[in-house]
């Protein structure tokens, strides 16, 4: 099995008329995505290569039977545009966007918590979630990831994900679900919501969870751990090295006031019984003695 | 971004939040003809992006004119922590009663806003939370519901300031949120919020920072890119428009994607190295950045090997080859160069780069040995 896509998924995009959202969501639709939709108000009734066009994802979930948002809008438009997918009836909404507000951020995410509790949001700034061989909405690439299991993953970081299922599918070893949370300050997905949906994922053995500098997300997903995950979970904090103050990359990779270490969040890990790796290498191996014994 | 005082004052004028008469001073001139216009005493201070600037001479009383030129001669141009001073703010002098502490920001952790207010003003808030975190009423805000005046008054009350400071608080409190959501600010501190001898509160100090995402609502914000804190790297990088932060060590590294660029770095760490910068150059590899990457680094006369590591994910390990080596035809490198090219089709970019190996650009399997050989090429020539 895999957590929250799989071959049931029917997915709109919306921005699916710019060039990144086409791009992205024809490599989607070739890795056999059912991608059954685009939306943008000014073109409802054409279609980019036979996907049709709607001017909300309502009409676009009324008409096709959508059931997931990806968002490839630019960063001003976001925040409508989450409005119109959680009113539209979506229930997974992915923004691959970066640059969004922390400010609309914030808003959105408490105003689906609150109005649209069935709602879950993925990103921003995230690159997306791949169930390998089943759903892949996103900009991750496609072809590295092993479909199959047991290992689901979870990361912060696009390049390290990619890093990771690379990784893995050199060893052979396939992945559940694999998916980026992204690097801003307030998440739709958080560690959390991912580990309680890989622990209770028959199909899922073993959990990679790569984390980064900043805020205080790994640590109370290694208080999850403790208390919750009965799963083997192997992990890499990127950032050992970054000096404070500094945003390295990320809106939210930045250690201020002394808090957001890499080394609190691996002690945290480490205490909660998780096997961490210090390079992505050594986690993948890691992963892979977990796997051999499985 | 980080504001200056007086940006951050000008910035709480805007939404009617108190602060002292005073105006800013690029030369001894100027904040001259500023005091004598405001009359004294007044407070000279520098604007530096920092903390600590009372601890390190910039902030001075002056009583009269020579004072006041006496203090600006020497606070201008002042080194503080590695910020020249270029600003003063000359404000008219208050006298203060109480001093308070007041901020908001976000937490992260429970996704809401969080409002800080303390009685125990004017000292660092970090010390204040360690050794007496009772002292610090704290408020969450739901963004949706925004701050109401029923919830900002019992927060107030729970902070136990002297009662009458407290109307004037609310008020400023409220104006403090506003400002905070309005602007799109990370984080609106004022430390102290003071009560004055004739009973009014006031902004006596501004820490704002502003949401670097925000600047497509805010165009004015424009301006603080100019004065954020970077070395030449720094501002050449981002000149470019690339995504760097500049280290102290020898190993220039460049990497696509935060998370792989921060690894890069932590693992040239690891192997005994240490590293120039980290340069994050984007999910794509082309030549024009590529380029620009290299072109940065190679001005860093601290760095004595360069390791490129780049994961192909949707962009193919050839794209990147060619990329780098376009890149490498127009700009001459100092340093030897090691590069770790894994994921889509990088038998491929391999196979692109290897007529162009030699001692000066190698090339390594995995990031582990690409980092230990750009650490060692780093030490040979530092010999």
């Amino acid at each position: 099995m895999s957590i929250f896509v799989d071959e049931n998924t029917k997915v709109v995009y919306q921005g699916l008329t710019g060039s990144q959202g086409k791009y992205y969501g024809l490599l989607n639709r070739a890795y056999g995505t059912d991608v059954v939709a685009g939306t943008n108000p000014k073109k409802a009734g054409e279609d980019v290569e036979g996907i049709p066009i709607f001017a909300t994802v309502g009409d676009a979930v009324a008409a096709t039977g959508a059931n997931a948002s990806c968002i490839f809008i630019p960063a001003p438009g976001v925040k409508a545009a989450v409005m119109d997918a959680a009113e539209g009836g979506v229930d997974f909404i992915v923004v691959i966007t970066e640059g969004v507000p922390a400010h609309d951020e914030a808003w959105f995410y408490n105003k689906l918590e609150r109005d649209f509790p069935e709602v879950q949001l993925l990103g921003p700034n995230c690159p997306g979630i791949i169930s390998p061989g089943k759903c892949n909405i996103g900009i991750t690439a496609g072809h590295i990831a092993k479909p199959g299991g047991p290992v689901g993953i979870v990361s912060r970081s696009g390049t390290l994900t990619y890093q990771a299922l690379y990784e893995l599918q050199q060893k052979g070893i396939g992945v559940t679900t694999c998916v980026g949370i992204g690097g801003d300050p307030v998440p739709g997905t958080t560690f959390i919501d991912c580990l309680t949906r890989f622990e209770a994922d028959p199909e899922t053995k073993a959990i990679m969870m790569f984390g980064e500098i900043g805020g205080s997300a790994e640590e109370e997903a290694a208080e999850f751990i403790a208390a919750n995950v009965t799963k083997p979970v192997v992990s890499y904090i990127a950032g050992v090295t970054a000096p404070p103050g500094k945003k390295m990359g990320h809106a939210g990779a930045i250690v201020s006031g002394g808090k957001g270490t890499a080394d609190a969040k691996m002690d945290a890990l480490r205490a909660a019984g998780v096997e961490v790796g210090l390079n992505p290498t050594e986690a993948g191996e890691l992963m892979a003695a977990i796997v051999a014994k499985l | 971004m980080d504001l200056f005082e007086y940006q951050g004052k000008q910035f709480f004028a805007r939404y009617g939040i108190a602060i002292s008469p005073g105006d800013v001073a690029f030369t001894v001139d100027e904040a001259v003809a500023i005091a004598e216009r405001l009359g004294y005493p007044v407070v000279v201070k520098a604007q530096v992006l920092v903390g600590g600037r009372g601890k390190a001479g910039g902030v001075k009383l002056a009583s009269n004119v020579d004072e006041a030129r006496e203090h600006a001669t020497n606070i201008l141009g002042l080194d503080i922590k590695g910020h020249v001073v270029h600003r003063l703010w000359i404000e008219k002098a208050s006298d203060i009663a109480k001093e308070y502490y007041a901020s908001f920001t976000l937490d992260r952790a429970a996704k809401k806003h969080l409002g800080m207010l303390s009685a125990q003003g004017g000292v660092d808030i970090e010390e204040v939370a360690a050794s007496d975190p009772d002292a610090i009423a704290k408020i969450w805000v739901d963004p949706v519901d925004g701050l109401t005046e029923a919830q900002c008054r019992a927060w107030v009350d729970a902070a136990k300031l002297d009662p009458e400071a407290n109307e004037g608080a609310v008020q400023i409190l409220l104006k403090l949120y506003e400002a905070y959501v309005d602007g799109d600010a990370d984080l609106c501190e004022i430390n102290p919020l003071i009560l004055t001898t004739e009973g009014e509160v006031r902004a006596l100090d501004a820490k704002v920072t502003v949401d670097d995402n925000s600047v497509f609502r805010h165009p004015d914000y424009e301006e603080y890119d100019a004065i954020q804190h970077r070395d030449e790297r720094e501002e050449a990088a981002h000149e470019k428009g690339l995504q760097y932060v500049g280290l102290d060590g020898s190993v220039g590294i460049i990497a696509n994607g935060a998370g792989l660029a921060m690894s890069t770095v932590d693992i040239v760490s690891q192997v005994g190295g240490t590293p120039a910068n980290f340069l994050d150059i984007g999910g794509g590899a082309n030549a024009d950045v590529m380029a620009g990457a290299l072109e940065v680094i190679n001005n860093d006369p601290k760095v004595k090997s360069i390791f490129i590591n780049i994961f192909g994910g949707i962009t193919k390990g050839e794209e990147v080859a060619n990329g780098i080596i376009a890149a490498l035809d127009r700009v001459t490198i100092d340093a030897p160069i090691v590069i770790r090219l894994d994921g889509t089709n990088a038998d491929q970019g391999r196979e692109l780069l290897a007529p162009h190996l030699s001692d000066r650009l190698q090339m390594q399997p995995t990031m582990l040995e690409a980092a230990r050989t750009a650490v060692a090429l780093a030490e040979g020539s530092a010999k």
